[in-house]
């Protein structure tokens, strides 16, 4: 009986991701993951204005507990890989479905934001990577490095312009991905309502807005010295 | 007035086709698009031309028939209107405009601007249906059904089949025409027995058909002859996701076996 149950979850599971609607509730899924952890990861980089000690602090306090730190890094880390497989499993369902293109096309609807996923989201993706290996491992990042040592190495990155200014285009790029992926993962999950869908549009703008402010706000304040003068 | 139209001629399925220029002279402007292409192709036939071929069938903007893409927007620029009932007056003296066919994998050009659109009664014949018992007719208003639902209903079966949600949409999805069809047999009593495995059906015959798939943007909400919203194709996501974790088929098979 057990192996008929487990035959059905592969069986249900791949009915359900062989459509594309459920590939969308995936990558919905996955981006809530993604989105929770980009309002804690701002909220923790928020303490860069109360000082390098609380920062540091709390650079210690996430690593004093390796379960957690782990689970949440393979959570996140299963989130990426779930969210970028199925998005190039859709983006290649696109190109097959219109092998010959339009002379003319224009756009009457759609936000600027939400035709360009497939540019914004790799990037980001690509800045990740550098992200980690400049501010986590250190392998990419300034020759003071230490591990640990958070404000630091924040304050030591961004006083290199190009890191900085990667760093500002990568957020702004994230804002454009949010603005439309926040709403869209409502959607994509069958949660609409001409009452209630307007708002969480508008809701996501802010979001999208406040959130690449408050992180472009840190590189910012490093390159005038507001953050990290003393340094 | 005097237009000059770019127009797509391809002379059947294999030939790859290419944009052809004409010039309209003498345009009424209360003609309507289509009565300008009768004149355009009347005078192709004088001169010995092969007429531009396009749909069209009632010419009232209710059957579906026509539409193409006009300056790049399906049915041209006017909102919630077939090509059909668009009016020569809504352009200008010495307009450029080009007009190309749906375009799409599952849509196969035929000639000039008519495209095969067999893949949407493919996706009707896999649940865009209710079964009903035969014998005498029943009364009326034997089944009730509430008036809100009635409305959602009424406007998801605008749907008039006509492709330009899957022509102006990036990805060539059928998401809107899909979602309406689903939509509007969902919100009544009449089609709750085969709800669940209608949306299966016709989302597995989308894929099949080789649409693409939705990405939210909201093309196709806009290009609709009907007005559609893009609410229908939310509540063909959540039937699909309900349906997906209630089916018990290959349980029941088991079981029984």
């Amino acid at each position: 009986m057990s192996s008929v149950a487990a035959d059905s979850h592969v069986h249900r599971a791949f009915h359900f991701y062989q459509e594309s609607l459920g590939k969308k509730v995936v990558m919905a899924a996955t981006g809530v993951v993604l989105f929770g952890y980009l309002v804690a990861h701002l909220l923790g980089n928020m303490q860069v204005y109360l000082g390098a000690e609380q920062m540091d602090n709390y650079a210690a306090f996430l690593h004093s507990m390796p379960a957690l730190l782990w689970g949440v890094r393979a959570l996140l880390l299963i989130s990426i890989v779930g969210h970028i497989v199925s998005s190039i499993q859709l983006a290649r369902l696109k190109s097959a479905a219109r092998p010959v293109s339009y002379v003319k096309k224009e756009a009457i609807a759609s936000s600027y934001a939400s035709r360009t996923m497939m540019w914004s989201g790799p990037i980001i993706a690509f800045f990740v990577i550098f992200h980690i290996l400049d501010l986590t491992t250190g392998a990419a990042g300034a020759a003071q490095f230490q591990d640990l040592r958070a404000y630091e190495n924040l304050v030591y990155s961004f006083r290199r312009v190009p890191v900085a200014a990667f760093y500002i285009v990568a957020m702004v790029l994230l804002c454009m991905h949010l603005y439309h992926g926040l709403w869209s993962m409502f959607q994509s999950m069958g949660v609409s309502h001409p009452r209630y869908t307007p708002i969480i549009k508008r809701a996501a703008a802010w979001v999208a807005i406040l959130m690449a402010v408050g992180f472009i706000s840190i590189p910012i304040s490093v390159l005038t010295g507001l953050v990290g003068a003393n340094l | 007035m005097n237009l000059t139209l770019h127009i797509w001629r391809q002379k059947n399925a294999s030939d790859p086709g290419r944009m052809v220029r004409y010039e309209a002279k003498n345009v009424n402007a209360d003609m309507s698009f289509l009565e300008m292409l009768d004149v355009l192709n009347e005078e192709l036939t004088l001169k010995g031309e092969d007429p531009v071929a396009f749909d069209s069938d009632c010419r009232e903007g209710i059957c579906g028939m026509c539409g193409f893409m006009i300056n790049g927007v399906a049915h041209g620029p006017q909102r919630g209107t077939t090509v059909c009932q668009l009016h020569m007056r809504r352009f200008k003296e010495g307009d450029q405009l080009h007009l190309e066919p749906w375009r799409a994998r599952a849509f196969p050009v035929i000639k000039d601007l008519v495209v095969d659109r067999s893949a949407f009664d493919r996706i009707i014949q896999a649940g865009g249906f209710i079964s009903v018992s035969t014998g005498s007719a029943p009364d009326g208003n034997a089944i009730l059904v509430p008036k809100p639902a009635a409305d959602l209903a009424m406007d998801a079966a605008a749907c008039i089949g006509c492709g330009a949600c899957v022509a102006a949409c990036p990805n060539a999805a059928a998401a809107l025409f899909t979602g309406a069809k689903i939509t509007h047999l969902a919100k009544l009593p009449q089609g709750q027995p085969e709800r669940y495995q209608r949306v299966l059906g016709m989302v597995a015959q989308a894929r099949q058909d080789l649409f693409g798939s939705c990405t939210n943007i909201g093309e196709c909400e806009a290009v609709c002859p009907k007005a559609i919203p893009l609410d229908v194709i939310a509540g063909m996501n959540r039937d699909f996701i309900k349906a997906s974790w209630e089916r018990r088929e290959e349980v029941i098979e088991k079981g029984a076996g």
